[in-house]
């Protein structure tokens, strides 16, 4: 019930108790999480064997975050590919966003609908269709020309293009929405006052546009350095984190795992925080 | 030629809409539309000889004759389904609680709150599950300690925990639709249809409910679908037992390379995704469109 009506103590109670249990539920993986990337133990596990920083650093024989190799290699790789998703989708995206706010041609309302279709595609789906069409297109150069194309082969590009046939419909939505509310009479002012299409563009359209487009950047990179499903199905030999980190806890955890998710933990929170002070400055 | 300036500035403009339309068209037909017809010819062929193929429905057919791959197939649709309601439940009660009854700060707080555990991979939050859940984890520990078990239990590999994962990771996804309906609910509504008398129960099933009726639907189609083709928290926290669809596709395509029956199971998957998709839609009596860009 709402604060105006009168509400029963059970349930003011009950309202507090659910909330304080949900919000538990919420946190309690990522507090695990952190608390056991500090135990002096080989194993992520109780009991609490005093505090150790050798998951980082290494020490005692154990090989801490920063010397493990192909982990920091896979940090490498995921943030690589993730800079790249996130170019090509923000820039389709914005693309896409003027032509469905701004054109007017026959087949619009299909294409714009079709442009939420990879939304409901399972991420699974999305990898073996765009894996089997690579390697249909890389048999084809192969037998008609002799051409080895690599790229089309299981690896980082089919990757980035994975994850971009999914991410660039999210971009789209997000730039689209704020270029939906946009007042065109100050593109017609710019015009009439003798502003080139370019001028113009580049004075109004892009500023006013500038926070979608920090915002689209920024869930693009994150949903590209989370994604796993489309990933599994394209990669290579060149595993993100994802996939690696994926690998590793099969085998049995080690609290290097925990060390490189409190890492990330920290770098997603300085993320947040950025796109949140940016956002407030904006609105 | 003559130079018209007017036609001119007409081929510009159309130009300019060309060159907007070439990644549109490049992205949806190059990764979208071709992918899926190339599935689906592979899914409807077969392999007489070494790079011989011929039309056939035989890798349909192994998956109805195969009680394991069917099996597998209803039971995921039908976990996918009580994960969708169960989060659906536990959402719905936060959700009313931002919306209707914090206020200011605490209401800014609670869904940022809401948000974070979200801005971290799905890959840690599993990890975190499984530390707190296997044998020698947190939980069996303490509720060996406390007395309440006599030894540690094994708390991962049951159904039940996969569908606290899956509940886990899709609570966002629910939360944020229903905020964005209830908002929308004129409070002073309730507040009349309480003054007429009606109790906590109908005021839910006549007012609330009807009006949240968009955000519901199109939270319950992201979690189902997230949750259907979910593939990283079945098999961490469900092990060899989960026998989840995601992962026969998987084996087919990857580990077996058996592209024919791995793209067959991709396309059934995807019907039962685009099926439910469809009844929930027909059910609520929404637009596809509408609902994507709700969410």
């Amino acid at each position: 019930m709402i604060p105006s009506l009168p509400r029963p103590a059970w349930l003011r109670a009950g309202t507090a108790v659910y909330a304080t249990a949900f919000f538990a539920f919420l946190f309690l993986p990522l507090v695990v999480v952190a608390v056991f990337a500090f135990n002096d133990a080989p194993y992520p596990a109780p009991p609490w064997r005093g505090f150790t920083l050798d998951w980082f650093g290494g020490g005692k024989g154990r090989t801490g975050l920063f010397a493990d190799g192909p982990l920091l290699h896979s940090l490498a790789t995921s943030a690589w590919v993730a800079a790249w998703v996130t170019l090509l989708s923000v820039a389709v995206g914005t693309a896409n966003a003027f032509l469905i706010e701004r054109a007017r041609f026959a087949g619009k309302q299909a294409l714009s609908l079709l442009m939420l279709a990879p939304l409901v595609i399972p991420g699974v789906i999305l990898g073996i269709s765009i894996l089997a069409f690579a390697s249909r297109l890389a048999q084809l150069a192969d037998d008609l020309f002799g051409l080895e194309l690599d790229f089309l082969r299981p690896g980082l590009t089919l990757v980035v293009l994975g994850q971009f046939s999914y991410i660039v419909a999210i971009a789209t939505l997000t730039i689209a929405a704020r270029l939906k509310r946009f007042d065109i009479t100050l593109e017609e002012a710019a015009y009439n006052l003798g502003a080139s299409r370019a001028a113009v563009f580049a004075t109004i359209t892009l500023p006013y546009l500038k926070p979608a487009l920090i915002g689209a950047a920024v869930i693009s990179f994150l949903m590209s350095f989370e994604n796993f499903n489309t990933t599994l199905m394209l990669v290579g030999s060149d595993p993100p984190l994802t996939v690696l980190m994926y690998g590793r806890m099969r085998e049995g955890a080690s609290p290097v795992l925990n060390a490189v998710s409190l890492f990330l933990m920290l770098a997603s929170a300085a993320l947040a925080i950025v796109l949140m002070k940016g956002g407030r400055r904006a609105a | 030629m003559s130079a018209d300036p007017a036609r001119m500035r007409t081929l510009q403009t159309r130009l300019l809409w060309g060159l907007l339309l070439a990644p549109a068209l490049l992205w949806l037909i190059g990764l979208i539309v071709l992918p899926h017809v190339e599935l689906a010819l592979l899914s409807l062929r077969v392999r007489v000889a070494p790079r011989v193929y011929e039309p056939s429905l035989a890798q349909y057919r192994t998956f109805f004759e195969e009680p394991l791959y069917w099996h597998t197939f209803v039971r995921t649709a039908v976990m996918s389904v009580i994960a969708t309601a169960l989060t659906l439940l536990l959402a719905f009660p936060i959700a009313w609680t931002i919306a209707k009854i914090a206020r200011g700060q605490m209401r800014a707080l609670l869904f940022v709150l809401c948000l974070i555990p979200f801005w971290v991979s799905e890959t840690v939050r599993t990890l975190g599950w499984m530390i707190l859940l296997r044998e020698s984890g947190v939980l069996p520990q303490a509720l060996a300690a406390l007395g309440l078990t006599a030894a540690p239990v094994e708390l991962l590999y049951h159904d039940a925990t996969i569908l606290v994962g899956l509940v886990y990771t899709s609570l966002l996804f629910m939360v944020v639709p229903l905020i964005g309906a209830l908002d929308t609910l004129d409070d002073s509504l309730i507040e009349a249809a309480y003054d007429l008398g009606g109790s906590g129960i109908t005021i839910l099933r006549d007012i609330v409910i009807p009006h949240a009726a968009p955000g519901i639907t199109a939270g319950c189609i992201v979690v189902f679908m997230l949750t259907v083709g979910n593939y990283l928290t079945p098999t961490l926290l469900g092990g060899k037992n989960s026998l989840w669809f995601t992962e026969q596709i998987y084996t087919q395509f990857i580990t077996r390379f058996n592209w024919e029956q791995g793209a067959a199971f991709g396309f059934l998957l995807l019907v039962l995704s685009t099926a439910i998709v469809w009844l929930g839609l027909k059910l609520a009596g929404q637009k596809f469109g509408d609902v994507m860009r709700r969410t």
